[in-house]
Formats: structure tokens, C-alpha cells, sequence
């Protein structure tokens, strides 16, 4: 049996890989730094489903008695909230030095920042 | 070519790693017994509906510091990456529809944020995603002012008294209850009412402000920085 959503998550993932490793603008590896990142989170998430049950919320509708029988997994939904975070903080800190190298050499083609380079 | 052909086998071996997942290496059919655990007890020790905030407030507490901290530490990066500058004009003004529109739906992104914080124990949501809220919310107003004042000080405080309550919160349950960062510092109360589950509304509150704070440092930061 196939789960789309995990597939979907490996999509992305190995899509933002492709694009971080063939594209030549910061900016565009940033980019797909983002998309692994969001699929990671989407497989992440897909491993705490269970089929037909419920957000892990016990309102009146679920109910206290037998909850575990009830609710998907509350772990991975925790874990991915602490990524999303982080990952937001990463990005944010990544488009920043972006920001610094344009204004060193005024261009965000990795071509041009050879210091590096063996 | 020899680099496509790299970058194709790079590819190839992430997907290798990963399609065995597709067959469903998940849950199964059951909770483990650590997520049931946190299933039975969580509404009868902490008085929480949504199990995910107390994953996250209580039983992975100090995890949720680290993460605050890393967020702390990116934004104090960002902070010290782009120093502010005198404020560039702005290529083009913003439309009557715009600015109009933006002044009033920022205070009622900012309740929703608000809400959004402090039912974080009953509702899906939480600090993160409340403090998420408001940050656009001031997104939205930079965008439709002309020349929003953003008092960087007033920011700073903020922040900084939040992080240091939701330290102290957490040292007092070290010393009150159970360990550190326990809820249990301050009654359950009634299941399911908005001041209930112990410390986590407070918790919530002050990472709903921190984090908040410090998205909207980071956007302001990107914006006077042309």
C-alpha cells in the first residue's frame, strides 16, 4: 500500500536536493533548502498516522475514555513544530548572509565566490 | 557532465534511502507505548485537551528551550549580520486599498494572534504559531505604512522579559513541583476551561510574545536594510 503523503514528502524532498545542488544562484539554493525542508516535515508528520483516527485533541467529541484508541500519534506532530521553527530561524539567518555577500560583491552567483574552491 | 552525473547519483541514493518509507514504515495500527502514555496521562496530571502542547510545554519542556534558544541565537545572527541603516524610500507608495486594508486588519491579526497563544492548551495552536500571527500582522502594516515606527528598544524589552519569565516559570516548578518546567506549579483546574492545565497558558504566553518579538526584529531588520 502507497501513502501519498509520504510520498509526496519524498517528492519534495529529493526535488529541493536536485535543486540545491544544480542551481548556481544563493537565493535559488536557499529556495530549495526550504523544499527538503517542508518535505521532511510532510514525511515527518506522515509517520504518527494511523488510519481513521483524529487529531490528538480530547474535546467532547473524542472524549477521555479509551483515547488511545482514538487519536494519531501526538509525537511527530510535536517534533515538526519544533523544525518548523528552527527551520524558520535557519532560513531567516541564511537570507542574511545572502544579503551580506551582495552587498561584498554586489551578485549571488556561486561562480563568483571561488575562495573556497579546490 | 561528469558534475550531472554526481548530482544524478546523489539524487538517486537520497531516493533509494527514502522509497522503503512509501510501503508505510509509520505508526501501524497502534500507539506506541510512549505516545500512549502521553495520551492516558496528559489529560489526567495536566488538565490538557490538545496532547501536542503538552508534548511540547511539559514533557519535551527542555526541548522547547532549545528551540526558543536557537531561535534567540538566529535572530541575535540576523541582528548582527544586518546593522540598521537610514531608511531608504520606499520604491513605490502603497495604494489607498492597501494601506486602508492593512490598518484595519492588523489589530485583528494581532487579537487572532492573541487567541491564537492563549488557547494553546485546548485549540490547535500554541506560542509559535500565535507569535507567528502577530509577526504578519506587523508584516502587513510595514507593507501599508508608508513609514511604520518600529520601536527597536520596546522590541528588545519585551523579548527579553519573556524569555526570562518562561526561565523563571520553568525554575519555579524546579523548586515548587515536580522538576523543571513542570505545569504542575499552579492548579489543573477545570478541564477544558481557558485558565486550566497549570503554567502552560502562562508558558504559551510569554513564547507567543518572544517569538513574536523576534520575527518582528528579523522583518524589520530585512526592511530598513536596501
Amino acid at each position: 500500500m502507497i501513502h501519498a503523503v509520504t510520498a509526496t514528502g519524498i517528492i519534495l524532498i529529493l526535488t529541493g536536493l536536485w535543486c540545491m545542488l544544480t542551481r548556481k544562484h544563493i537565493i535559488r539554493i536557499i529556495i530549495g533548502f526550504s523544499i527538503i525542508d517542508t518535505g521532511i516535515h510532510i514525511m515527518i508528520v506522515s509517520t504518527g498516522y494511523i488510519r481513521n483516527r483524529t487529531a490528538p485533541i480530547l474535546d467532547h467529541a473524542v472524549g477521555l475514555q479509551g483515547a488511545a484508541d482514538k487519536v494519531v500519534d501526538p509525537v511527530p506532530s510535536a517534533l515538526v513544530l519544533t523544525a518548523i521553527v528552527i527551520g524558520l530561524a535557519v532560513t531567516a539567518l541564511m537570507l542574511s548572509y545572502a544579503v551580506k555577500l551582495y552587498r561584498r560583491k554586489r551578485t549571488l552567483d556561486i561562480n563568483n565566490y571561488a575562495e573556497l574552491k579546490w | 557532465m561528469i558534475k550531472r552525473l554526481f548530482v544524478l547519483l546523489a539524487v538517486a541514493g537520497m531516493a533509494v534511502i527514502l522509497i522503503p518509507f512509501v510501503s508505510g514504515n509509520g505508526a501501524g495500527d497502534a500507539l506506541n507505548n510512549v505516545a500512549a502514555t502521553y495520551v492516558e496521562d496528559a489529560p489526567r496530571d495536566l488538565g490538557t485537551m490538545n496532547i501536542v502542547t503538552a508534548v511540547i510545554v511539559t514533557y519535551r519542556g527542555l526541548d522547547t528551550l532549545g528551540e526558543v534558544l536557537v531561535l534567540f541565537i538566529a535572530t541575535a545572527g540576523v541582528g548582527f549580520l544586518l546593522k540598521k541603516r537610514r531608511e531608504g524610500d520606499p520604491v513605490q507608495p502603497p495604494s489607498e486599498i492597501l494601506s486602508t486594508g492593512g490598518m484595519i486588519l492588523m489589530p485583528l491579526i494581532v487579537l487572532f494572534g492573541i487567541y491564537v497563544f492563549s488557547h494553546g492548551h485546548l485549540t490547535p495552536g500554541g506560542g509559535f504559531q500565535g507569535g507567528v500571527i502577530i509577526a504578519t500582522a506587523f508584516l502587513l502594516a510595514m507593507l501599508s505604512a508608508r513609514r511604520l515606527p518600529i520601536y527597536s528598544g520596546l522590541l528588545t524589552w519585551i523579548e527579553s522579559v519573556s524569555g526570562f519569565a518562561y526561565l523563571a516559570v520553568g525554575v519555579l516548578g524546579l523548586v515548587l513541583a515536580g522538576g523543571f518546567l513542570d505545569s504542575r506549579l499552579l492548579p489543573a483546574g477545570r478541564y477544558g476551561s481557558l485558565l486550566s492545565s497549570g503554567t502552560i497558558p502562562l508558558i504559551y504566553t510569554f513564547i507567543g510574545l518572544k517569538v513574536g518579538t523576534e520575527l518582528v526584529s528579523i522583518l524589520d531588520k530585512l526592511r530598513s536594510n536596501q
